[in-house]
């Protein structure tokens, strides 16, 4: 179907399944329950889970299939969304032409780092991408902010104000960012006994979105082009030898990994219509790095999962405070409800980190794989029976990629 | 084998497929019934607390979150009721509010922008908050501000001294406690007048981000209306942790003050190095060399221990003040946490009362009542003293205090000494002040959501 063969159509209607039903499967609890805590269902972080799955699929194009580490693709997100926030202040509130403006800034702006970077690769590729990122960083938190020459308003972020022109915005439509009228924060709440879920306008048209582009990247990974790509990861070196020049399908590679981070920064401005200057800094940068390794780096879906696992701790154990730990262990006797509380308090609420950081220590030292390579794991368990072992597939299994050092 | 994992997921979904696309015709045109966002229908109310409890702040959103947890105790009958009981308002009877139960939630804002409004959507979105109180950084309260604004519910500002706050990108669904930039100017110009004299030569170093800006453009405003002249102004990144490099050329400036305007850890750092220079002990243009921190805190003055000592700042509030609702306050937050409050956690407080207050006379929760309730409200009992919530950019105008790093500190609390409280009128500007956003800075309209 679509090109692809039946494992690959399987996976993409997974994947559809899972985006299209997401406001059941994330909240799995009653509302009132104690365990609501653990829901995850709701339109921001649903917005959240596909927006970063976009960014960390772009990534790994990059980082899957060549091998190349950026340590900057933050900064393709963070011009993506600024882009998308001028847009509406200059235009429209309609998200397609910010979307599109998001794209194709960000993919300028990758030619011109990626035309820079790539000159070098291994480590000190990585160092070049992460001096652009923090450059921009830098430029937008304080250079390109001062009065004189206002582009992204600093520390507070890139705002819509009620005087901006915005020539082209049509008289009754909502004053927020929207689709020809259907406003991204438009939600609807379906009570079904104890439970409730979102449907949220915004987070859909996120998920629509990440299902073509989550397919166009399947494409990408099953074509020549992304077989010349994996040659590149496997033996650069070599393939120069071959009298072949590598660098332009190096370029290709970074610029539509930058475009995809740039969709992703258009997206997130579009469901909340602020660009922040932090969405540019280092930390950012990793986060989709771990997010990528965490999943399983050079796989279709592990990038989203990773996506999807660093979002859910960021959001939902970074909640979770005193006042929560002691109702859940207030049927234990006081001295033990405190102990208990005392245990589990640093791994939650501003402890997030930790666990997340423990977390990943696992997941790298026993799935070196990703978490798909734990999928995969299970799912052998199940087949012991069969001859043919289903990871054998050689992409799915990242190798560590000898580098030319030049 | 992927064939039977395919068609018993198929069966499984086929049945909620087809119950969800029966719904998509209705699915986001259907109106709520709520009359506004997050209307409390049960016998409790959540307020959503968002203070940074990790990065740069994280020990005075910590700080935060003690006093926001002591006013939801006493806004539900425990404790010793606090400053319930100095308020001048007596709306509040300790049974909640408009007889709900108080709950609360937190967020962590991570001091960056981003962050901030994710955990404040999670908290509006998913826990149902009513408001959303707290911060510690002005970028960050702008940006949740205006997220308020959309969402339609009620923002109270923790800590956040940039103008621009209450200034250009004032809401009208948002409320700021805490004193600002052109009021530490304007309290601080006069002391700096006696003290010093009114032929200083100032040279600033300035944190290079909208509130050192801010700050920076109020101070040299305010000192130079006294007669001082500013040598120079310089920006340094907001990274930064050795001003060495800073430092040095004040030296050969002709400057005789210098003015930090840092705030946390860049500011114990500049500090720090200026001391190791030795500025202090200097004499220039025949005068003893001084150095002023406009914005200080409790958590500043910590850190940067004997370093402070003689440096004058100023403060929205100190736990030293003598007055009836600061003792109530200060004596029920030591009582329960063994510490005086500092400045952010007497603001977050103060504007939990403040809103659970502004509920209780509206009569209801509405956003739109609620901010109606608190435009032009005048109240005293909260350890200020007399204080008005100005309704035409929803800035608090009260006393500003004027501090000093002190010489001999009894206790480890002990660290600043009140040089001189400010009275409320020396500090009052009009709404349009240039600063301010000047004529084209409006509120806007109050939006309830829903």
């Amino acid at each position: 179907m679509l090109g692809l063969n039946r494992k690959d159509t399987t996976l993409l209607i997974v994947v559809f399944l899972l985006t299209m039903l997401a406001p059941f499967l994330l909240n799995p609890f009653p509302a009132d329950s104690a365990m609501a805590q653990f829901n995850a269902g709701y339109p921001d972080l649903m917005q959240r889970f596909v927006i970063f799955g976009i960014f960390a699929v772009g990534f790994n194009i990059l980082f899957g299939l060549t091998g190349y580490l950026s340590f900057g693709h933050a900064a393709f997100l963070g011009v993506g969304s600024y882009a998308a926030v001028w847009m509406f202040k200059l235009f429209t509130f309609n998200v397609v032409p910010a979307i599109a403006a998001a794209v194709v800034v960000a993919g300028l702006f990758s030619v011109l780092i990626g035309y820079v970077s790539l000159r070098r690769s291994g480590i000190y590729f990585s160092i070049l991408t992460l001096a652009f990122a923090q450059m921009s960083f830098a430029l937008a938190y304080s250079v390109l902010s001062n009065p004189k020459f206002n582009l992204t308003n600093g520390e507070t972020g890139l705002q819509v104000y009620a005087d901006d022109p915005q020539i082209f915005a049509v008289a009754g439509s909502p004053n927020l960012p929207h689709l020809f009228g259907l406003s991204m924060r438009s939600t609807y709440t379906m009570d079904v006994g104890a439970w409730s879920f979102d449907f949220n306008a915004g987070y859909y048209l996120c998920a629509v979105i990440m299902l073509v582009v989550f397919y166009l990247s399947v494409r990408l990974f099953r074509s020549p082009f992304g077989m010349m790509l994996r040659a590149i990861k496997s033996n650069q070196q070599r393939l120069n030898y071959t009298g072949l020049n590598s660098r332009p399908y190096t370029l290709a590679a970074f610029v539509i990994s930058g475009m995809y981070a740039g969709l992703a920064g258009g997206l997130l401005a579009a469901m909340d219509p602020l660009a922040g200057a932090e969405r540019m800094q280092w930390t950012a940068s990793g986060e989709v790095v771990l997010m990528t390794i965490l999943g399983g780096a050079g796989t279709l879906i592990g990038p989203v999962l990773g996506a999807g696992f660093i979002k859910y701790f960021e959001n939902i154990f970074s909640k979770i405070n005193d006042n929560v730990l002691h109702s859940w262990f207030a049927f234990l006797p006081d001295g033990m409800e405190d102990f208990m509380v005392t245990i589990i308090h640093p791994f939650v609420g501003k402890g997030w980190h930790l666990t997340l950081g423990l977390l990943f220590m696992l997941v790298v030292i026993f799935l070196p794989g990703g978490l798909v390579e734990g999928g995969q794991r299970i799912a052998r368990l199940f087949k012991r029976n069969t001859t043919q072992t289903p990871g054998n597939d050689p992409e799915h299994h990242p190798k560590p990629s000898p580098h030319v050092a030049e | 084998m992927s064939k039977s994992n395919l068609t018993r997921r198929g069966v499984l979904k086929t049945g909620a497929v087809a119950g969800t696309s029966l719904a998509v015709p209705t699915i986001f045109t259907a109106q709520s019934v709520a009359a506004y966002t997050n209307e409390p229908t049960g016998g409790t109310v959540t307020l959503g607390f968002n203070v940074p409890q990790t990065g740069p702040y994280a020990d005075e959103g910590n700080d935060e979150l003690l006093a926001q947890q002591l006013a939801v105790e006493h806004l539900n009958g425990e404790g010793d009721g606090g400053c319930l009981n100095t308020f001048t308002s007596k709306a509040l009877k300790g049974n909640g509010i408009l007889g709900k139960k108080v709950q609360f939630v937190t967020g962590d804002t991570q001091t960056k922008s981003d962050a901030a409004r994710a955990s404040a959507k999670s908290m509006i979105e998913k826990d149902g908050a009513i408001m959303i109180n707290g911060g510690s950084s002005s970028g960050v309260a702008v940006a949740v501000q205006g997220l308020c604004q959309d969402a339609g519910v009620i923002f109270m500002a923790g800590l956040t001294h940039a103008n621009d706050t209450t200034g250009k990108d004032r809401k009208a669904n948002g409320f700021r406690h805490f004193f600002n930039a052109y009021m530490s100017g304007a309290a601080l110009a006069p002391v700096l007048a006696k003290e010093m004299g009114n032929d200083r030569r100032a040279y600033h170093l300035t944190a290079d981000y909208n509130w050192g800006w801010t700050q920076e453009e109020s101070i040299v405003a305010s000192t130079e209306a006294l007669g001082w002249e500013t040598v120079n102004t310089v920006k340094t990144p907001l990274a930064s942790t050795d001003f060495s490099s800073y430092i040095a050329p004040v030296l050969n400036s002709g400057a005789d003050v210098l003015v930090l305007n840092h705030y946390g850890g860049n500011m114990v750092n500049s500090l720090t190095n200026a001391i190791q220079f030795g500025l202090l002990d200097k004499v220039a243009n025949g005068k003893d060399f001084k150095i002023v921190v406009p914005l200080y805190s409790e958590l500043m003055a910590a850190g940067a221990g004997e370093n402070i000592k003689g440096v004058l700042g100023s403060m929205n509030y100190n736990w030293q003040l003598e007055n009836e609702g600061s003792k109530a306050f200060v004596k029920s937050f030591g009582e329960k946490y063994g510490k005086p409050p500092s400045n952010s956690a007497q603001t977050c407080y103060a504007q939990v009362l403040l809103y659970a207050d502004a509920c209780e006379r509206a009569g209801t929760f509405n956003p739109c009542g609620v901010a109606e309730a608190l435009e032009g409200f005048e109240f005293d009992g909260l350890g200020n003293g007399k204080t008005l919530y100005r309704a035409e950019d929803h800035q608090c105008f009260k006393d500003v205090l004027v501090v000093r790093g002190a010489q001999n500190p009894t206790s480890a609390y002990d660290t600043l000494e009140i040089v001189e409280v400010t009275p409320v009128e020396q500090v009052t500007y009009a709404p349009n002040h240039p600063m301010f956003g000047g004529d084209e800075a409006t509120l806007g309209e109050c939006n309830p959501g829903a």
